[in-house]
């Protein structure tokens, strides 16, 4: 029933809503992908991820490239970028055989590094610090990569990434990475390849990224080396963080809060331009300390993010006008 | 041979810097097991908060480096009590993601008070060239190499000698015991909080000398894990020499090779490294395998 309602919510919404918005839903599907995405390796396998920027540029290139220097068609180079991506991540998931927590988190900060390097310096084939330009993607002779056409493209693999992502988790293999992530030698011992398991991580996640960052390329017609750096990566780990860790209602919800959290106080300070443009001037600085702010209150306070909060409102309201909590240790 | 010696110290002072960074990481990092992404956000309050005191108020630089290091141990104990206390015993990803944040919002303050346009402010390093030989250098780097020496030799004996210094190694050894032996564990994870402030903020000095004042000191934050995994996470000596060996390499790579390769070396070096002897030069190894 509610789900109806929010499918119905969804098929309404581009009918309604100004491109302003439109634009903004289509970035919350990217970043719900790419939360997902993320929040396989991080949050349900418990491998922490500082290379996020680095799996989706490894995407948006592939698919951009392939198409603007092999003509391929949009559809079997997004496919080709998330596999490329994955075998991407599965290579930097090759320290996970030795290392684990801070160290391994460290290496994927290097892996970060490098495939920033390599974009940047490797011209030939990436156009190095120039932007390049992607092929308007076209579906039925319609163009996808206006708000209104990119919507339902983006919605559709959300939703269809949300959809794999929970059944992956109820499957045998989704939760030998919950095993992995609650306490390797154990699960080790029941008898699941830990090592193996850790790549199979590492590839399903950066599947999903390199999706997301195929999308991104498609969507802005423009990429450049610049919308996939170590800032990245952070602002997809606060999403997971905000939103809360090993969850897919979390991915959504932070995707959606730290995407609408910067355009909102940017919506704010076009206000203020003209009756207080000091203050407008602040911008820049007021955005980055809100998200600096809004990471470490969700850590210091509500360490399982909105969707434990979003649990809390629910039961509150199931058990409401009495105070006892359905489901304790749920 | 020439340039052999000019990249030499360039890359030792730029090293040395790093070295400063790299301290303060490891001092937390050794006290308490927090990896702090904030170490260059620290580095950059400290290059704004002397140009604040000298030029903005107009301070002598004697007491505006005092001020300096004053208000950075203040910064380093507020953020211990605010931010990262809470938080003891979370798990990695929680540790790694708070200073991250706080990195954030340390910038931005910088941001909103001085605004992204560079500054300098009046040099107390040694300006111009050095001839030494045949070679030119330039003065400020060669005297930072010294400076920074004798500052790690000190905090080297801080540790050898003072009674937080033991405190803090008889920590880093072992909680429980240094716990049974009265020793007040908050108020060493607050200690080396502002110790890696105040370390910071002289790296910072130092940097804003040479670089000048802007926004892109923060940089050296993510510089600063190549040098401490090379030379080992818990090890002061091991920041000290992690700090030089990255610095010569940065140099000696973009000198004699070029096309930007400077900036990927400090990142293969520590691949490598992480691979073959992820504990590093001098860390203790207690790395556990999987």
């Amino acid at each position: 029933m509610r789900l109806g309602l929010f499918m119905g919510a969804l098929v309404v919404f581009p009918f309604l809503a100004s491109p302003y918005w439109l634009n903004l839903a289509n970035q919350i599907a990217i970043a719900t992908i790419g939360a997902l995405g993320l929040n396989i390796l991080v949050g349900y396998t418990g491998q922490v991820s500082l290379g996020q920027g680095a799996f989706m540029a490894v995407g948006a290139y592939t698919s951009a490239l392939l198409t603007l220097r092999l003509g391929l068609p949009w559809g079997v180079s997004i496919v080709a970028a998330c596999f490329a991506t994955a075998a991407v991540g599965v290579f930097f998931g090759l320290p996970s055989l030795r290392l684990k927590g801070l160290y391994l988190a460290i290496s994927t900060l290097a892996a970060q590094e490098i495939v920033e390097w390599i974009v940047t310096h490797w011209t030939a084939l990436t156009g190095g610090v120039e932007a390049v330009v992607v092929p308007a993607p076209r579906l039925f002779g319609q163009r996808l990569n206006t708000d209104f056409g990119f919507y339902w493209l983006g919605i559709v693999l959300a939703g269809a990434t949300a959809l794999f992502t929970a059944n992956l988790f109820r499957s045998r293999i989704g939760r030998s990475f919950v095993a992995v992530r609650d306490q390797d030698i154990a699960a080790s011992v029941i008898g699941v390849n830990v090592f193996g398991t850790k790549l199979l991580a590492f590839a399903t996640s950066s599947f999903f990224v390199g999706l997301a960052g195929a999308l991104t390329a498609y969507y802005r017609n423009i990429i450049s080396w610049e919308r996939f750096t170590f800032e990245t990566s952070i602002l997809y780990l606060a999403m997971i963080i905000v939103g809360g860790l090993g969850t897919i209602r979390g991915s959504l919800f932070g995707a959606a809060l730290i995407t609408l959290l910067p355009a909102m106080i940017g919506r704010v300070g076009q206000e203020l331009q003209g009756s207080a443009p000091a203050i407008a001037a602040l911008l820049p600085s007021v955005q980055q300390a809100v998200f600096g702010i809004v990471i470490i209150l969700f850590l210091v306070f509500e360490p399982e993010g909105l969707s434990k909060l979003w649990r809390n409102v629910k039961d509150y309201f199931y058990v409401w006008p009495f105070a006892y909590r359905r489901g304790e240790g749920r | 041979m020439d340039q052999f010696l000019q990249l030499t110290v360039a890359g030792l002072g730029t090293g040395m810097i790093y070295a400063l960074a790299a301290v303060g990481f490891v001092v937390i990092y050794k006290a308490s097991d927090v990896i702090n992404f904030a170490q260059g956000d620290l580095l950059l309050f400290g290059t704004y908060l002397v140009f604040f005191f000298l030029v903005q108020v107009g301070l002598p630089w004697t007491a505006g480096v005092l001020l300096t290091m004053l208000v950075a141990a203040a910064i380093g104990l507020a953020v211990e009590r605010t931010v990262l206390r809470p938080l003891i015993g979370e798990p990695i990803i929680s540790m790694i993601m708070v200073t991250i944040g706080l990195s954030s919002v340390l910038r931005a303050v910088v941001h909103g008070i001085w605004g992204p346009q560079p500054r300098t402010f009046p040099p107390f390093l040694p300006e111009g060239q050095v001839m030494l030989g045949s070679a030119v250098v330039s003065a400020d780097r060669l005297v930072a190499i010294p400076l920074a020496l004798a500052l790690l030799g000190g905090l080297a004996l801080f540790f050898r000698h003072t009674r937080s210094g033991i405190a803090m190694r008889a920590i880093a050894d072992d909680q429980q015991a240094a716990l049974s032996m009265g020793i007040s564990i908050p108020r060493v994870f607050a200690t080396a909080w502002a110790l890696a402030a105040v370390t910071a903020a002289i790296g910072g000095i130092m940097l804003g000398n040479i670089v000048g004042v802007t926004p892109n000191v923060a940089q050296i934050g993510l510089r600063v894990f190549p040098v401490v995994i090379l030379g080992g996470l818990d090890s002061i000596r091991g920041a000290v020499i992690g700090g030089a060996i990255i610095g010569l390499l940065e140099f000696y790579a973009g000198g004699y090779i070029g096309h930007g390769l400077n900036l990927i070396v400090p990142y293969v070096v520590l691949i490598v490294v992480l691979m073959v002897r992820p504990y590093g030069l001098f860390g203790r190894e207690i790395i556990e395998r999987v």
